[in-house]
């Protein structure tokens, strides 16, 4: 077997040019409304709990403000975003790569394992036997998976007034329009939080033989 | 310094990418294409008469803010508000068998409904306010829509940047039992800001569907004829999209 199965390889780019998008688009929407609120409403300055800096042109789609073409962008990537998410979640249920190397074991969890991890990762040795993922990054990649990912959609849903008839229930479990919006926001820096931390660490680790691993599969093994 | 250099090169690369492919008419046809799919989706997931949230009064912004033009000061408008929308009158026209021409004391006397709804902002801003009206449905099986029509057109009295605003829907949401010609805001006639003496509410859509000002109500068979043909100001101008549900 392959280290990466062609289905993770499929998903993982395209999952790439999904978020980078949606994230860049998504710059802009920010900059239309910088202001956050919590709640159903807000829309001025004393109901917000956070003014957001205003992001420059070269870090947007488009690469100047517009509102529409933005939107445009965000609505076109959501689709391949959420159905491809929908089809590695299946596909990791069904030939058990999410039970086989994501999903933790109780053992894992005592906390000197955990801090034994973390020292080994803080003195950048990454080796570890058996190609495993090691806790952290079984921690990392289903928190991306399960909860990182998928709030992106269910958020995503929450502040779209056209679903709110069929949805009214997620928009209350989320605390509201607002706040919806909010943890939009906020999920959208967690992922991008992963992402530096992940090309950082591939970067550490080797980056021409990790990115070929995820391009061509890897050595069977 | 290097590193974000290449950074800022990597990003404007991949922006230009994105421009690019937003320029060429495949790349419009499939951004066009995927607010289609969205509607698509949301009509098959939601009932067509299935309702907006209505919050109690409790729930009622301290005050409803207002975007776009929020003191109209071309043509007629300030004639009009110097008389307190007394002698202003709404069109219900186009494909139509009996044309309407009511005023605001006609549309008082008709039945109303009173719903507490949340407006959402294109921008992401969301205010929540109480307004009277009756439902456009009710005008419209009045005037007696005909076998072709197929949207409907809001004329609106501002001015914006030298265009008349305008907005458009289908008759899904046009009937829908909370689109309403609302005259009242928390129980007091529309203050300027807000769209007085009319606006529309379609209570399923962002703040540009909900159009302000209104002069007319107009049944058509297609909206190529109308403005630029996008089917609203902001469609027109800025390129937002027609089905604003998203």
């Amino acid at each position: 077997m392959k280290r990466h199965t062609l289905s993770t390889r499929l998903w993982h780019w395209l999952n790439l040019i999904c978020v980078v998008v949606l994230f860049m688009s998504g710059l802009t929407i920010s900059n239309a409304h910088r202001r956050l609120y919590w709640g159903d409403w807000g829309f001025a300055a004393e109901q917000a709990w956070l003014t957001v800096p205003r992001f420059p042109d070269w870090t947007t789609i488009p690469g100047y403000y517009s509102l529409a073409v933005a939107r445009d962008w965000h609505i076109l990537m959501a689709w391949p975003f959420a159905l491809g998410l929908l089809f590695m979640w299946i596909v990791m249920l069904a030939n058990r790569h999410f039970k086989r190397d994501i999903a933790t074991s109780r053992k894992e969890w005592k906390a000197d394992a955990i801090r034994h991890d973390i020292v080994q990762h803080l003195k950048l040795n990454f080796d570890h036997e058996g190609g495993e993922y090691n806790f952290l990054q079984k921690l990392a990649y289903g928190l991306v998976l399960g909860v990182f990912l998928p709030m992106m959609i269910f958020t995503g849903i929450a502040i779209s007034p056209g679903l709110e008839p069929t949805f009214g229930w997620l928009v209350e479990l989320l605390g509201g329009r607002q706040s919806a919006r909010s943890l939009h926001f906020i999920f959208a820096f967690a992922i991008a939080a992963f992402f530096v931390v992940h090309v950082v660490l591939v970067i550490l680790v080797g980056p021409i033989h990790q990115i070929r691993d995820m391009i061509t599969g890897g050595r069977e093994r | 310094m290097k590193r974000r250099n290449f950074l800022v090169a990597a990003g404007a690369a991949f922006v230009a990418g994105c421009n690019k492919i937003a320029d060429t008419g495949a790349g419009k046809s499939l951004l066009g294409a995927a607010e289609k799919w969205h509607e698509t989706a949301h009509r098959l997931l939601t009932n067509r008469e299935a309702l907006a949230p209505e919050y109690p009064r409790s729930a009622i912004s301290p005050y409803f803010r207002g975007n776009g033009s929020t003191d109209p000061q071309n043509g007629d408008y300030p004639r009009h508000a110097g008389e307190g929308f007394a002698n202003w009158h709404l069109e219900v026209r186009g494909l139509v068998e009996n044309p309407l021409s009511l005023s605001l004391d006609n549309i008082r006397k008709l039945p109303q409904r009173t719903q507490v709804t949340r407006h959402d902002c294109v921008e992401g801003w969301s205010a929540i306010g109480e307004w009277t009206g009756p439902q456009l449905s009710l005008l419209l099986e009045a005037a007696g829509l005909r076998e072709e029509a197929k949207f409907i057109v809001f004329r609106c009295a501002d001015n914006l940047n030298g265009q008349d605003y305008y907005e458009s829907v289908d008759l899904i949401d046009a009937y829908h039992p909370q689109t309403i010609v609302a005259h009242s805001l928390n129980g007091e006639p529309l203050p300027i800001r807000n769209g007085a003496p009319l606006r529309m509410r379609i209570e399923r859509q962002l703040g540009y569907k909900h159009a302000k000002y209104l002069t007319a109500i107009e049944a058509v068979a297609s909206l190529d004829e109308i403005g630029k043909g996008q089917g609203g100001y902001w469609e027109d101008r800025a390129g937002y999209q027609w089905y604003a549900g998203i």
